[in-house]
């Protein structure tokens, strides 16, 4: 798996593969984020699909996951993987490309075209490394909101995500209600729990206590803290399944050998998966943008300008919501989109709540799931009847 | 064998008699929707914005599925979350018998709703009471079509018994329709003393004082 990206030297990488389109915003346009600090240049790396119809009404925007990436149904560059979400978005498939315009993009802080810590510091010439400004799921979407203003869209049909993509969309529902037609949060909470924070420490810790991280400098050391890096992602995965998922598909089975070696290798297959899910991430992501990102999650809280009352902050919200949790999901339980859905019934939002049933954890969102296919058709189309979107839109 | 004691009839009439009395263009809530069959006929024949809630996720599943704004939730515990006259109509349509505490069922659905309408079957019909009279045993009939030992209906009640919760809840009967077996249409308003012993449903039209 990933042989292409295996037998790429450190030099091939750095030859930085193109993420066109990008959206520029000058220095002449600020992006003022949460922490006080104004953020220039500001670069927005998207992909499109599907066409946007005359009166711009049929635009959905896909927010993508703590990892994710643009490429929501076109081939990754760098990895060569396709789309991450091929079953979903795609012609004939629930988020239509032959009927909806399709936006994603890389969130700001982000390693695969958006400005993020790798990107260049204007102030110092280099690469912003742990200078970059700590950043929210409120600053991303504030990002994301100037793209499809850019973009010429008034409004969208409907944003879309799970996970940190989730996040998005009721950050998006919150901030921009007009702008919000519909709204599909899935496998998301509105406030980070105190267990997923634990979580995302050890990862960062495990990034900062790489030497080879340089206090975050890794950059312009010419190192890169693969180990940490790699430990945060196996520690992450495990957070993604569920124990019977990973019953299911390795039990206490031994990786190529037919008894334990009294030893360190990878004796069970489950060591050497995580492994592998390790040493492939590293290709693909950067390690301080993990920092920035995990930490925009950890400060996710919806309700607390409100004294932890969130109905309050959707009273009166003209967005249809459906919103989607797994019965497995332990990262996002069933319980937090249940938080989210009586508050949206305290503001008698129209809502839709729907928890599938599914082994797979929190990756069921990423997965083949009929019944989260379904869902989405269902609304999709309710919505776009009230939208008035004809099929040839 | 469980039946829906609606359905086994091929089509609830009691749905269509329920979805005469909305106004057209209202907001509804019906509270225990099944999968659906009366949020469809409303928003298709009354151009109405309505909502669902369904204790069984796999009703919850099919609706959404078909387009219809539906949560998984129990009246029992999830009515408190919505708002004082957050909608124009509250309905719940064989539903309160199943209820842990009908009274404070009642109470939300009065409270959430501008009107309430409570449909349930009535355990007053004489066939009910000749059952018993005559067997002893806890009566099975085509609107209770449940053994003792695996019915949901857990809170029977007849008629006057309900008008006697309403006038302690200090609710107003607006309207009253008996039904008979099938769910058509039987006794009307002006014979409600009549309707406990004659009628096999009933059909209330709800609001707080």
């Amino acid at each position: 798996m990933n042989k292409a990206i295996d037998n790429l030297t450190s030099s091939d990488r750095q030859a930085a593969p193109s993420f066109e389109p990008v959206m520029r915003f000058g220095m002449d346009a600020p992006l003022l984020l949460d922490c006080g600090v104004e953020l220039a240049p500001l670069e927005i790396a998207y992909q499109t699909y599907g066409a946007l119809n005359a009166d711009k009404s049929n635009a959905i925007l896909v927010c993508h996951a703590l990892t994710g990436d643009q490429y929501v149904a076109s081939t990754h560059p760098v990895t060569g993987r396709p789309g991450w979400w091929n079953t979903i978005v795609g012609p004939g498939r629930p988020v239509d490309t032959d009927r909806y315009f399709v936006i994603c993009a890389n969130v700001m802080g982000g390693c695969i075209g958006s400005t993020g810590p790798t990107s260049i510091n204007p102030a110092t010439g280099k690469s912003y490394g742990l200078s970059f400004p700590v950043i929210t799921i409120g600053d991303m979407v504030n990002a994301q909101a100037r793209l499809v203003e850019a973009l010429g869209i008034d409004q969208l049909f409907c944003v879309i995500g799970g996970s940190m993509g989730g996040m998005q969309v009721l950050q998006w529902a919150y901030d921009y209600p007009e702008k919000v037609f519909s709204a599909i949060p899935i496998a998301t909470a509105a406030w980070h729990s105190a267990q997923n924070i634990a979580f995302h420490e050890v990862g960062r810790q495990a990034i900062m206590a790489d030497p080879d991280w340089c206090n975050g400098d890794y950059l312009t050391q010419d190192k890169r803290p693969e180990k940490g890096l790699a430990v945060a992602r196996m520690a992450a995965h495990i957070t993604y399944l569920s124990e019977a998922a990973l019953h299911d598909k390795f039990g206490r089975n031994l990786q190529d050998r037919q008894k334990v070696g009294f030893g360190f290798d990878a004796d069970f297959q489950v060591e050497s998966y995580l492994r592998h899910q390790g040493s492939a991430f590293v290709d693909r992501f950067d390690a301080n943008s993990y920092l920035y990102l995990t930490r925009a999650m950890d400060y996710f809280d919806l309700a607390a300008e409100y004294g932890d009352v969130l109905a309050e902050a959707f009273r009166g919200t003209p967005t249809r919501f459906c919103v989607v949790s797994f019965t497995s999901d332990w990262l996002f339980p069933t319980s937090e989109s249940r938080d989210i859905v009586q508050a949206l019934n305290a503001s008698a939002a129209n809502v839709s709540f729907v928890e599938i049933e599914s082994q797979k954890g929190h990756d069921a969102f990423l997965l083949d799931e009929p019944e989260l296919f379904a869902t989405l058709t269902g609304f999709l189309n309710a919505a776009a009847q009230k939208r008035g979107l004809r099929h040839d839109d | 064998m469980t039946i829906d004691p609606a359905q086994q009839n091929g089509s609830r009439v009691d749905l269509q008699l329920i979805a005469g009395m909305i106004e057209p263009g209202s907001r509804v809530l019906d509270v225990g929707c099944g999968d659906g069959e009366l949020l469809r006929l409303l928003s298709i024949t009354r151009d109405v914005d309505c909502r669902g809630i369904e204790i069984s996720q796999k009703g919850v599943n099919a609706g959404v599925a078909l387009g219809l704004s539906v949560v998984q939730g129990d009246a029992d515990t999830d009515l408190v979350n919505y708002p004082t006259k957050g909608f124009d109509y509250v309905i719940l349509s064989q539903t309160l018998q199943a209820t842990r505490a009908p009274h404070l069922v009642l109470r939300e659905l009065v409270r959430i709703g501008r009107r309430a309408i409570i449909s349930f079957p009535n355990f007053g019909h004489w066939r009910v009471r000749l059952h018993f009279l005559l067997s002893g045993q806890m009566p099975v009939t085509q609107t209770l079509p449940y053994q003792w030992y695996e019915t949901p209906n857990i809170h029977l009640c007849s008629i006057d018994d309900f008008v006697d919760l309403t006038q302690r809840a200090n609710v107003t009967i607006e309207h009253f329709i008996a039904l008979d077996k099938e769910g058509k249409v039987s006794l009307t308003n002006q014979f409600r003393p009549m309707a406990n012993l004659l009628a096999a449903q009933a059909l209330f039209m709800l609001r707080a004082d």
